[in-house]
């Protein structure tokens, strides 16, 4: 179900302002790929025309073409709505719905769709989901309690079994342990690693070790002055962009040498 | 070195964190019996408003007043009551709550959810002018707005109904944009990064969350309505009999009948008649006024209570 993404000359925009510039890369299916990069050079606003996200945004736009399968997301045929179900996403700040339980967190997806589901069939999504996202032990006696009162490391989580409960073909992660303690952000990455063997996985992260320890290849973005867009460095396996970068911006950035 | 041992401590640095900053002191202890002051002078009022009115409306308030209209009753009778003006407040009210929350919901959701640009700023201001719409305006247009289309003179509940609501929209609208604006941007994008369209975004998640401050705001709005009098006069009239018909004919309202009973004075009884009570209009008054007050604290209530039940639970 996992499925590779081309990005071809895609340039970002809000209104006028070009946020990103010329990027051109390709996301291996059942791997995980890291962007990392400066705040503020568009590793996020990136992230989010993978799903289409970004032009939720008013006067967000794009230019260029992000392929999943061959397939140009940005196709004049292509409903945004329809892209967002394959493409899922998760957060920086964990943000469960307050009014629902944990287990309609799960469904929601499903739910605020309008979709009919039996009892069984949803108990069986609820479970499923909730083991995938390493949570099912904690919440199994609690499902019809409020998502808000988990931990944030349980929330961020519950994101994650909310995001694979609509069964995307990829799963976009912003910067998900940023708002977490080390003991949480050990439990994502370690689910991050089991979820490469069924989704194709984009992190955006600040922290370089996360990076290093979760991620098959490695992107490098870099902007040159504030006012200017951001621009994708390289792209390569993360073994080489941490050991031997070809750009002398990335070794800078990677050992601390910058600005 | 630990304090135990050094119950003096450094005494320099002792100092300099005793000094005493006396003009702060001074300051806190004046804006402190200010804020205090400035309270005592809001509540004073209400209660004496509360007071007043308990003490003057409680000896006609009862059974057989709140059941029986004022048909039939004529000078000093100890007799008569607000049965019909409570059906017409209640009809009225409740008629232009129905015109109101819709129109007013949906233009909230429209400022805050689609609106952009020159439109949106359009409706915004003339949403601000409407709330500045003196009621007996918002009144002299209901009437001839039916004049226009049934004809001069015509008066029924509706036409106040409508009147009421052109003072009760822009309060809508006001209270549920702000609400709608409190729900977090995050669960939007939560939802809609599941593959959700914008309008079931609109509906089960962002209606839903602020659904309880929505309520607070349509209940503060029937509040601000249901007192209403110079709009009502004018359209919906005046009359002794109880009207069930929102579309035809004169209805009383408990506002107008406080006017209407007070504005007739004191009953010049004849001498020696022990059935004629002087002061009965202005004890139906005072009792009728007590009546509204009561009914808007159990709508407050009642807002609160559908607050609690829909409020986002946090832990449970």
């Amino acid at each position: 179900m996992a499925q590779r993404i081309d990005v071809k000359d895609l340039n970002i925009f809000y209104g006028d302002f070009r946020a990103v510039a010329d990027v051109e890369m390709a996301v291996e299916p059942r791997s995980v790929t890291a962007f990392i990069g400066p705040s503020g050079c568009g590793k996020s606003t990136f992230l989010r025309t993978l799903n289409r996200m970004h032009e939720v945004i008013p006067g967000a736009h794009v230019q260029g073409s992000v392929a999943m399968d061959g397939v140009d997301l940005y196709g004049s045929d292509i409903d945004p709505v329809a892209v967002r179900r394959q493409v899922g996403m998760v957060f920086q700040r964990p943000n469960p719905f307050p009014t629902m339980s944990i287990a309609e967190n799960v469904l929601a997806g499903i739910k605020l769709n309008n979709k009919r589901i039996s009892k069984g069939d949803a108990q069986d999504v609820v479970e499923a989901s909730l083991r995938g996202a390493n949570l099912w032990n904690e919440v199994k006696d609690r499902l019809n309690r409020p998502g808000s009162g988990l931990s944030g490391g349980q929330q961020q989580r519950l994101c994650i079994a909310r995001a694979i409960a609509v069964k995307p073909q990829v799963l976009l992660m912003d910067e998900p342990c940023s708002a977490l303690d080390p003991i949480s952000t050990l439990a994502i990455e370690d689910l991050i690693a089991e979820l490469k063997s069924d989704y194709t996985i984009v992190i955006v992260t600040h922290n370089m070790q996360q990076a290093a320890r979760v991620s098959d290849r490695t992107a490098f973005f870099n902007l040159a002055a504030t006012g200017e867009p951001g621009r994708l460095v390289e792209i390569d396996d993360t073994a080489t962009i941490f050991s031997s970068p070809r750009v002398q911006a990335t070794e800078d950035y990677i050992s601390g040498r910058f600005g | 070195m630990t304090a135990t041992t050094l119950p003096e401590g450094n005494p320099e640095l002792r100092a300099l964190l005793r000094q005493v900053d006396k003009g702060r002191h001074r300051k806190d202890r004046v804006m402190k019996g200010l804020i205090y002051a400035a309270f005592v002078v809001a509540m004073l009022p209400l209660i004496s408003v509360s007071w007043t009115v308990i003490v003057n409306g409680i000896e006609r308030f009862n059974a057989y007043f709140l059941t029986h209209s004022m048909r039939g009753v004529f000078g000093g009778m100890d007799a008569g009551g607000i049965y019909h003006a409570i059906i017409g407040t209640l009809e009225i009210t409740l008629a232009a709550t129905l015109i109101s929350v819709p129109i007013g919901l949906l233009t909230a959701i429209y400022l805050v959810e689609y609106g952009r640009g020159s439109l949106a700023r359009a409706v915004t201001f003339f949403v601000d002018v409407m709330t500045g719409i003196p009621s007996i305006v918002a009144g002299l247009f209901a009437y001839a707005l039916f004049a226009v289309l049934l004809g001069p003179g015509v008066r029924m509940g509706i036409v106040g109904a409508v009147a009421l609501s052109v003072l009760m929209i822009p309060v809508v609208v006001r209270s549920c944009e702000e609400m709608l604006r409190l729900v977090p941007n995050e669960l939007r994008e939560a939802a809609l990064a599941l593959g959700v369209p914008r309008w079931l975004v609109v509906i089960k998640v962002v209606l839903r969350t602020s659904i309880a401050g929505i309520g607070t705001g349509i209940t503060l709005a029937i509040a601000r309505i249901i007192g209403e009098t110079a709009p009502l006069l004018i359209t919906v009239g005046v009359i002794d009999s109880i009207n069930f018909n929102l579309f035809e004919g004169r209805m009383m309202t408990l506002p107008v009948y406080v006017y209407r009973q007070y504005s007739q004075g004191l009953v010049p009884c004849t001498p020696g008649d022990l059935a004629c009570i002087p002061t009965i209009n202005y004890d139906r008054a005072w009792a009728a006024a007590l009546t509204l007050i009561l009914i808007v604290m159990l709508l407050n209530l009642v807002g609160r209570l559908i607050t609690r039940f829909f409020a986002p639970k946090n832990l449970g």
